[in-house]
């Protein structure tokens, strides 16, 4: 409990990750708590009022179907940060697997390793694609078409980025293995399983946070430029790379329709980032003291 | 020193001022962009008018149509008609006589074997041939001389003028294709990619899917032209970025297709580098119904006959989907000036619109509600969507990746949720949606959605081959490697019976009254949706010149004719 005061004190003395945290947690409460505070449905079609400014009526103006741009931002926020939490999650639990394992058991740190280093050199992007492309009627089928394709495209991001993560763990189960406290336990005959997960997971812990949040920043973006390419989500799911993508022909005319969604991934992004930064600072032992 | 100065000033200023009669070859270099990239350069193995019109720039038709839909001669010396005596009294042959002197692009002549070639390289079992119906009723070609072509038709053919008319079924040149006949003909790379042909323009290297650079044709039978020396065309992009390039940067003379929001387009044109250019012809931005099953489980089977569509095979649902949409709405949104509405799949020429199907124009959500309940599809679990038996009004509604069409998407899915039927949005690149790919699962032609949206016409001013479209030999299936225009996969024994009487019918008011019958049944029957009658929309930079908008055939008929403006 007292280490957990002083981690937090610690991050909050850390300027950019409390700035960092803070508006993360502006974002996240205003996307999902969003519509309560805000009536409007993003989905709405009122063509009477299309391609308002930006007014009392609607804070960040309206599309070109009279769609309300505060809302939609709103919803594409809820299925981005959704769709990053999700792909970070089976980022993290893949790449701390294959690091614990690869760092623990000798034997398996070969193949491991080489994969990841196949995973690395792969183009991601244009890997993404054929995934789009083969998988996504039989996924359609299975948990219908909205669920389908975010199993999709949170697999697919997940599947593509754990790598940074896995290599980060191994390095340091390689040099945790052979302390005298792991030493000991082994002495005392806990099995690998216990080794792993009493001993060496929990020292790994800052680590993984750390690629979690810098995790999370990197499947936001990429789902943004999935749906920026029109690959992601069908058109009536408004995530911010689609409402970017969307908005791009207005550019001249209506820049806050870009501004709007724009700004959204970036500040995600950057505090995400900030907050990850932070907390490496944090959990170091040799800094800060 | 001075006076070579001079000379070189003289002659610049001598080519520039006759920059319209330049000789060949003498204004450089003409870049156009066509934001689909075509994929291959043979008309006959591709549908998509990307294909089509990149390979027009290299093969010609005998005859083809103008920018105001009438029919002139081309690679013929004359149109065959009954008083020249070039038709048959009993109009079952037609004999077209080939210019004289007519010479490929690698110089050896053109003869009337070529002709006859063509007719049977897309007439060959199991070539695939994408234009067949341009070739129905043929029985035999005769060549009784060198520059003489006899077609022979298995019975009246009224309207002879569908083989080699138009930028759909243009010569190709039998030395070339000779070995390419047949299920030979998709493999044979390196003819499909550069065919040779008589046009004003030879292909110099072709990258599929991306990029054609075409030499003047040092065979072409006027010796003045092309003015330009180089053609480049460049696919790929959207139509935005398209029109920014001819409109607001200038990088390319010559964009075509310009599906933009009517405000997007004139504030392009308002950086004074082109011209926005439109024209008006059969060109019908639709949605498609799918009468058969599109679900994934049915393998092979998918979007076939075989297995019909849980509740689209109902005409109820059918209309009621037509009537829930405000048409007046999507055009005054989508296109502005550059559309109108219309209830008809054939909008133009004047004598072929119907009018009576104009109660499409009026949208009535409480009538197509009340017909859904009549017919028994209520909601009967609450959910918002109408149900029947088990099968609920559930859509997949997929259409190519375009502001506008999105758009529609978004407002049509609107209309149809307040009449108790779910859609759900697909969008798919443009040139995998209109591509010719058979291995793709997301052409328009696979069809593997409940309904679909694009835009479609027929070339020349006769709608006999395009009305034989939803002729049920026409049905796109596995077998025929998904070629063929019955999109809606729709099939009935009394539209095929029409579709063969026109076949036999030479009066053009018969004609005319057939057609129109054509188009009822085809719209009373609801599977087919029409939007919008759309303007042919593209943009020219101002230093280029000759270009006429043509509608009735490919955009670049004319390219031999294309100059650089002066300043």
């Amino acid at each position: 409990m007292s280490e957990r005061a002083s981690l937090l004190r610690r991050l909050a003395r850390h300027p950019g990750a409390a700035t960092g945290g803070v508006l993360f947690a502006a974002i996240l409460a205003a996307v999902w708590l969003g519509p309560l505070l805000w009536p409007l449905a993003p989905d709405v079609i009122d063509v009477r009022a299309r391609n308002l400014g930006p007014g009392l009526a609607h804070p960040l103006g309206t599309d070109q179907l009279g769609r309300d741009t505060l809302a939609r931002v709103l919803a594409g926020g809820r299925l981005s940060l959704s769709v990053g939490l999700a792909a970070m999650a089976i980022a993290l639990g893949l790449g701390t697997l294959i690091g614990v394992c690869a760092g623990f058991f000798r034997r398996l740190d070969g193949p491991l390793m080489r994969l990841t280093d196949l995973f690395l050199a792969l183009p991601l992007l244009p890997l993404l694609l054929v995934m789009l492309l083969l998988f996504r009627d039989s996924l359609a089928g299975i948990f219908g078409p909205e669920g389908g394709i975010f199993v999709l495209v949170v697999g697919a991001i997940g599947l593509t980025s754990w790598m940074p993560t896995a290599r980060i763990v191994r390095g340091d189960t390689l040099a945790l293995k052979e302390r005298e406290f792991v030493l000991a336990a082994r002495a005392a005959g806990t099995g690998p399983i216990g080794l792993m997960t009493r001993h060496i997971l929990p020292n790994v812990l800052s680590p993984i946070l750390v690629s979690a949040a810098l995790g999370l920043a990197t499947a936001i973006v990429t789902e943004s430029a999935l749906s920026f390419l029109g690959l992601g989500f069908p058109p009536d799911f408004p995530s911010w790379g689609r409402l970017l993508s969307d908005a791009t022909i207005y550019l001249a005319d209506y820049p806050e329709r870009v501004i709007a969604p724009g700004l959204a991934i970036s500040l995600t992004v950057l505090s995400v980032t900030y907050l990850g930064d932070g907390l490496r600072d944090a959990l170091d032992p040799r800094l800060g003291r | 020193m001075h006076i070579s100065r001079y000379l070189i000033g003289a002659l610049a200023a001598l080519g520039l001022g006759q920059a319209a009669l330049a000789d060949r070859g003498t204004d450089g270099q003409v870049n156009i962009l066509y934001w689909q990239a075509p994929s291959i350069l043979n008309p006959y193995l591709s549908g998509g008018t990307k294909d089509l019109e990149a390979a027009s720039v290299v093969l010609e038709p005998l005859a083809r149509y103008d920018e105001t839909g009438t029919m002139v001669p081309w690679l013929a010396e004359r149109i065959p008609t009954l008083e020249n005596g070039d038709v048959a009294e009993d109009l079952t042959s037609i004999s077209w006589r080939l210019r004289n002197g007519l010479l490929w692009s690698d110089g050896t002549p053109v003869t009337s074997r070529d002709v006859q070639f063509t007719w049977e390289y897309c007439t060959a079992p199991g070539g695939g041939c994408a234009q067949i119906e341009k070739y129905g009723g043929i029985t035999a070609i005769d060549t009784p001389d060198a520059r003489t072509v006899v077609v022979h038709f298995d019975g009246p053919k009224p309207f002879p003028y569908t083989a080699f008319v138009g930028a759909q079924s243009p010569i190709l040149q039998h030395a070339q294709f000779a070995d390419c006949t047949g299920p030979r003909a998709p493999e044979c790379t390196a003819e499909n990619f550069a065919p040779i042909g008589t046009g004003p323009f030879a292909v110099e290297e072709f990258r599929p899917n991306d990029v054609v650079t075409y030499t003047a044709n040092p065979n072409y039978r006027d010796p003045d032209k092309p003015a330009f020396a180089r053609v480049l065309l460049k696919g790929g992009g959207d139509a935005t970025a398209a029109g920014r390039a001819v409109l607001e940067t200038g990088e390319f003379d010559y964009a075509w297709n310009l599906q933009l929001a009517p405000d997007v387009l004139d504030r392009m044109e308002s950086a004074g580098l082109g011209q926005v250019i439109s024209t008006f012809g059969a060109l019908v931005e639709r949605i498609v119904l799918n009468l058969t099953d599109p679900a994934p489980e049915h393998g092979n089977e998918r979007s076939t006959r075989a297995h019909p569509h849980p509740f689209l095979t109902d005409p109820a649902v059918r209309e009621a989907l037509s009537l829930a949409i405000d048409r007046p709405l999507l055009v005054e949104l989508g296109y502005g000036p550059a559309g109108r509405v219309t209830c008809n799949i054939v909008p133009a020429p004047e004598i072929y619109a119907s009018d009576a199907n104009d109660a499409c124009k009026l949208q009535d959500i409480a009538r197509a509600n009340a017909l859904l309940d009549a017919a028994g599809w209520v909601d009967s679990d609450a959910d918002g969507v109408r149900d029947k038996d088990g099968a609920a009004l559930r859509m997949l509604f997929q259409t190519s990746t375009n502001a506008v069409r999105q758009d529609f998407q978004a407002l049509i899915k609107q209309w149809w949720s307040e009449i108790g039927v779910a859609t759900e949005l697909r969008n798919i690149d443009a040139s995998v949606f209109f591509g010719s790919d058979p291995g793709s699962p997301d052409t328009f032609q696979k069809f593997f959605a409940d309904a679909e949206m694009f835009a479609n016409n027929f070339d020349g001013t006769d709608p006999e081959a395009y009305l034989a479209n939803w002729h049920c030999d026409q049905i796109p299936t596995p077998e025929n490697q998904w070629q063929g225009s019955n999109i809606p996969r729709y099939c009935s024994g009394a539209y095929n019976a029409l579709v063969d009487q026109m076949r036999r019918t030479g009066d053009l008011e018969k004609r005319a009254e057939l057609a129109r019958a054509m188009n009822d049944t085809l719209m009373q029957e609801f599977i087919l949706l029409p939007l919008v009658d759309r303007g042919r929309v593209s943009a020219n930079a101002n230093s280029l010149g000759g270009v006429r908008l043509n509608i009735w055939d490919s955009e670049l008929w004319n390219i031999a004719d294309w100059y650089r403006k002066d300043g």
